[in-house]
């Protein structure tokens, strides 16, 4: 399994050559340069999943680790030092996978999408280090070289982000993200110290499967404030994990990030950057599991109220890319709460499966989203719904493939997102009936809002085009990689998922719990319907219920106040009480003294400078009465 | 006879006239003459202790004729460094040669 | 005899002291240079009282007949407008003055504290002159108490002056051009 090491070398590689070289190769060649070069790396992915699933993974019944490529890069003491390595296991080679792919397809897609926009060699450039970024997280042997590719994943989408850096709102969206997710990240590298300081290894092999016990042992009796280190150490880690995962209320840069590239928020923001944070609990779920329970639940309940949070202020957006965003925000928390509800161990890991699985399908149809948003907003130059609509007729594939992906998100049976939502919900069942009613109305919300998306683009009021803006379909290299994410929408959900991924490594069998997914389709059609009352013909009833709901809604659409909440945090607060004594203590004490060591030498040099003063009179002067003096000492003696 | 006392004060004199000269002229010329006296008076002071004391050896003699050879040398450069400051500044003044401070 | 010698020396004391003064003292620098030859010759004076008759000829031939003509020369050269008398600078002279008090105050003392310790008279080997023969050996040989390391040295220091005030001295080029036009 050496060559998985390809798969992470290639991109790379890419950025290298794309980067370096790009300006001296046309736009198109460059783009082709890249999409090839993630062709490739994405089948090098698939043979390592089907030599991994299918030949060489199972150890009698259960998924072991396999470390194909392991250096040691720095040692501190005998047993704490950093490696960089490749682990395989069934979730980073579905993490591979799934990275590897949906990446293709924004290559393919950014062929037509980008085409002709300045700096086209760097965005392929960065798209490769954001690949390469992300494919070393997923494979990363330690929780440090985890970390190390962890930011790495911040810069790359941070210059993504600020992709078109001459608009100021894409400069402080990507300044907004990265400060954000850097501030969370804090939290993470504090996490890994203390976890590290405890248990004396970096290495999962070391932390993980029936050896988190150690982490209890290593742990015991240590505690801070009340609650044991080890919860403390992996609280902080979430705090990272929920920083790139827009868990609230670290989610703010989120809907800003929208300002980058379409397709560059279909790879970032939906499939790969922001699960990383999912990625990164469900590495350490045992841990999480056997050692930080009580932060387990906090997990759980973190997630649902921003699962609820963010489809409350979806369905109020008017901005299609920000809706999709807090979809986003609101499916990964779904992922987060699937992990807060798991137990350890084959059918008690219910909720870990159907985490990783909802990971898989949701990558792929919010991908699709994301690029048909793209496509639509390439057709009609704009992002607000007011105009769009009755689109249907000018782009049949976009329409037909961003409907199956509505469907899918919705959780209408046969598509993916039915699959993975429903093991999702029979596992908060099972657990916590409070999280699966919270869960549940965030399922109606979810189709209500994504019906809304799709009514108020493709139907609603008979809207006019000017003969020279008519809008048209997108050619074949954008409407492609939408087919095949359509496909792959469709077909995903029958993926026997357990029997690959499982908490513990071992398969075990799940069916449908006919109960839960009856009421989860109920609701999602309830959403569905409702939003074909109100928006598919299109009318006043929105807005009426909107003023009828006056406050909350305002509340809604300005996303519940929440960026002028930090604002006022980091303003008025942090910035009045602590910056800014922080900055004045550094300003009148420490450069003070500093300067005050400097002033003394100014001062004293000054004071003695008037002696030497070029006259050479006044030394011999001062020589003779020097001598003289000297002399009459000596005398006296 | 003589005693060595008049010889070392009036040795004495010599030095501190050229000290003083040193000192108060602003001419660069008068004060090399001024150097001049100071090193005719330590001549004189070691052909005298040379005389009087060790009457019977040399050194004191050959540190004078040494020293006159040495005043002779240090005299031409210093002219010459005169001349130059004169070139550039139209003026041989001590006060208009204070560059060299800090 | 010897009120002869004491008269001799008493003169020659008197004249190289006023001289001195007048050297410092005087307006015109030609005439302090002409003060400093009163000097030099007074030396040379007192060094044939002191029966060091080769040194006196050095003296007159190295200083009254080199040293002092370089001086003349420096100061034709550097007067272009006569010789115009040189106001005195008040403060330098209150400093010259009060360093030069101190420091004859301070080796008046010491001089006079060690009175007893100088002889009245030279003894009577100090009285004969010194052998020609014997200086030129002193000079030449490399034994103890001889010159010649010294000499040799000398030798090359008065070169490194030659061509040292040469260099110094000597006009650069876009001087000469300056001088030409």
């Amino acid at each position: 399994m050496e060559f998985t090491l390809l798969i992470v070398a290639l991109p790379l590689l890419l950025f290298f050559v794309l980067g370096l070289g790009g300006s001296r190769m046309q736009p198109r060649v460059a783009g082709i340069i890249g999409t090839l070069g993630m062709g490739t790396a994405a089948a090098l992915s698939y043979a390592a999943a089907i030599r991994y699933f299918f030949a060489e993974g199972k150890v009698e019944g259960v998924f072991r680790e396999i470390i194909p490529y392991s250096v040691e890069w720095l040692r501190f003491t005998d047993k704490l030092h950093i490696d960089l390595g490749i682990l395989l296991d069934p979730i980073s080679v579905m993490m591979l996978v799934v990275i590897t792919t949906v990446s293709l397809m924004v290559h393919l897609y950014s062929l037509g999408y980008m085409r002709g926009e300045r700096g086209f060699q760097r965005y392929y450039a960065l798209l490769s280090l954001f690949s390469f970024s992300m494919l070393g997280l997923v494979v990363a042997t330690n929780i440090f070289q985890m970390y190390i590719f962890w930011e790495l994943v911040g810069v790359s989408s941070y210059s993504l982000i600020g992709f078109y850096y001459a608009k100021p709102s894409a400069v402080s969206a990507s300044k907004k993200a990265f400060i954000v997710t850097r501030f969370a990240d804090l939290g993470f590298l504090i996490g890994i110290l203390v976890l590290s300081y405890y248990t004396g290894t970096f290495d999962f092999a070391a932390l993980n499967g029936d050896k988190a016990q150690l982490v209890v042992s290593h742990t015991a009796g240590a505690s801070f404030m009340g609650i044991s280190i080890a919860s403390w150490a992996m609280a902080l880690i979430f705090m990272g994990g929920a920083g790139k995962s827009a868990m609230f209320p670290l989610h703010i840069w989120l809907p800003d990030a929208m300002e980058g590239p379409t397709p560059v928020s279909a790879l970032i923001h939906a499939a790969t950057m922001v699960v990383a944070g999912v990625f990164l609990v469900a590495r350490l779920f045992p841990v999480y599991y056997f050692a930080a329970p009580d932060v387990l639940t906090m997990i759980g309940y973190v997630g649902a109220f921003t699962a609820l949070f963010a489809a409350v202020i979806a369905i109020t957006q008017t901005d299609i890319k920000r809706v999709l965003a807090f979809s986003t925000i609101s499916q990964i928390a779904y992922m987060m709460v699937a992990l807060g509800v798991s137990g350890y161990g084959d059918h008690e890991g219910l909720g870990y499966m159907a985490s990783m699985f909802h990971l898989f399908t949701h990558a792929f149809f919010k991908a699709l989203l994301f690029l048909g948003a793209g496509s639509v907003i390439h057709a009609v130059h704009s992002n607000e719904m007011g105009d769009m609509g009755n689109l249907r007729k000018y782009m049949p594939i976009t329409h037909i493939t961003f409907l199956i992906a509505c469907l899918s998100i919705a959780g209408i049976p046969p598509f993916s997102g039915f699959f993975s939502k429903d093991e999702i919900l029979a596992a908060s069942l099972h657990h916590d009936k409070l999280l699966f009613f919270v869960l549940w109305v965030v399922a109606g919300l979810t189709a209500f809002y994504m019906f809304r998306l799709y009514f108020n683009i493709f139907w609603g009021k008979a809207k006019t085009y000017d003969g020279h803006h008519r809008p048209h379909e997108s050619p074949l290299v954008m409407s492609l990689p939408l087919m095949l994410l359509a496909l792959l929408s469709c077909g995903a959900g029958f993926t026997a998922f357990s029997q690959l991924v499982s908490s513990n490594g071992a398969p075990f069998h799940t069916h449908i719990e006919w109960e839960v997914a009856a009421l989860g389709v109920a609701v999602a059609l309830l959403g569905i319907a409702l939003a074909t009352k109100l928006y598919m013909r299109g009318g006043e009833l929105p807005t009426l219920i909107a003023a009828a709901m006056g406050r909350f809604y305002r509340a809604a659409l300005r996303k519940f106040y929440m960026d002028e909440l930090w604002l006022f945090v980091t303003r008025k607060v942090i910035f009045r009480f602590i910056s800014t004594p922080i900055a004045r203590f550094d300003r009148r004490v420490i450069d003070g003294s500093m300067d005050g060591v400097g002033w003394v030498a100014t001062r004293l040099a000054a004071a003695v400078k008037p002696f030497q003063n070029g006259k050479v009179q006044w030394y011999a002067f001062v020589f003779v009465l020097g001598a003289a003096a000297v002399a009459i000492w000596a005398l006296c003696l | 006879m003589i005693p060595m006392v008049s010889y070392l004060a009036l040795s004495t004199l010599l030095f501190f006239v050229g000290i003083y000269g040193f000192i108060a002229r602003k001419n660069m010329l008068a004060m090399l003459i001024s150097i001049e006296l100071i090193l005719n008076a330590v001549e004189l002071n070691f052909s005298v202790f040379n005389r009087y004391l060790y009457p019977e050896q040399m050194e004191g003699m050959f540190f004078s004729l040494f020293g006159i050879a040495v005043s002779a040398a240090e005299t031409a450069v210093a002219i010459a460094i005169i001349i130059n400051v004169y070139r550039n500044a139209q003026n041989i003044d001590i006060r208009h040669v204070d560059k060299l401070k800090g | 005899m010897e009120l002869g010698t004491s008269i001799v020396f008493y003169v020659l004391a008197a004249v190289i002291v006023a001289s001195a003064i007048f050297a410092v003292t005087a307006k015109r620098i030609m005439r302090a240079a002409t003060c400093l030859l009163f000097v030099l010759v007074g030396t040379a004076g007192l060094y044939l009282l002191l029966n060091y008759h080769f040194l006196a000829a050095v003296q007159l031939s190295v200083y009254a007949g080199g040293v002092l003509i370089l001086f003349i020369f420096a100061i034709l050269l550097t007067n272009p407008k006569g010789d115009p008398a040189e106001p005195a600078d008040r403060q330098k002279v209150v400093m010259g003055i009060v360093a030069a008090l101190c420091g004859l105050a301070v080796t008046a003392v010491i001089v006079l504290k060690h009175f007893a310790l100088y002889p009245i008279h030279p003894s009577a080997v100090g009285e004969q002159e010194i052998n020609m023969q014997a200086i030129g050996a002193a000079l030449m040989g490399t034994g103890k108490q001889q010159y010649l390391l010294p000499f040799e040295l000398l030798s090359v220091l008065l070169l490194a002056c030659i061509i040292g005030g040469i260099l110094i001295a000597r006009k650069g080029k876009g001087q000469v051009g300056e001088a030409e036009e």
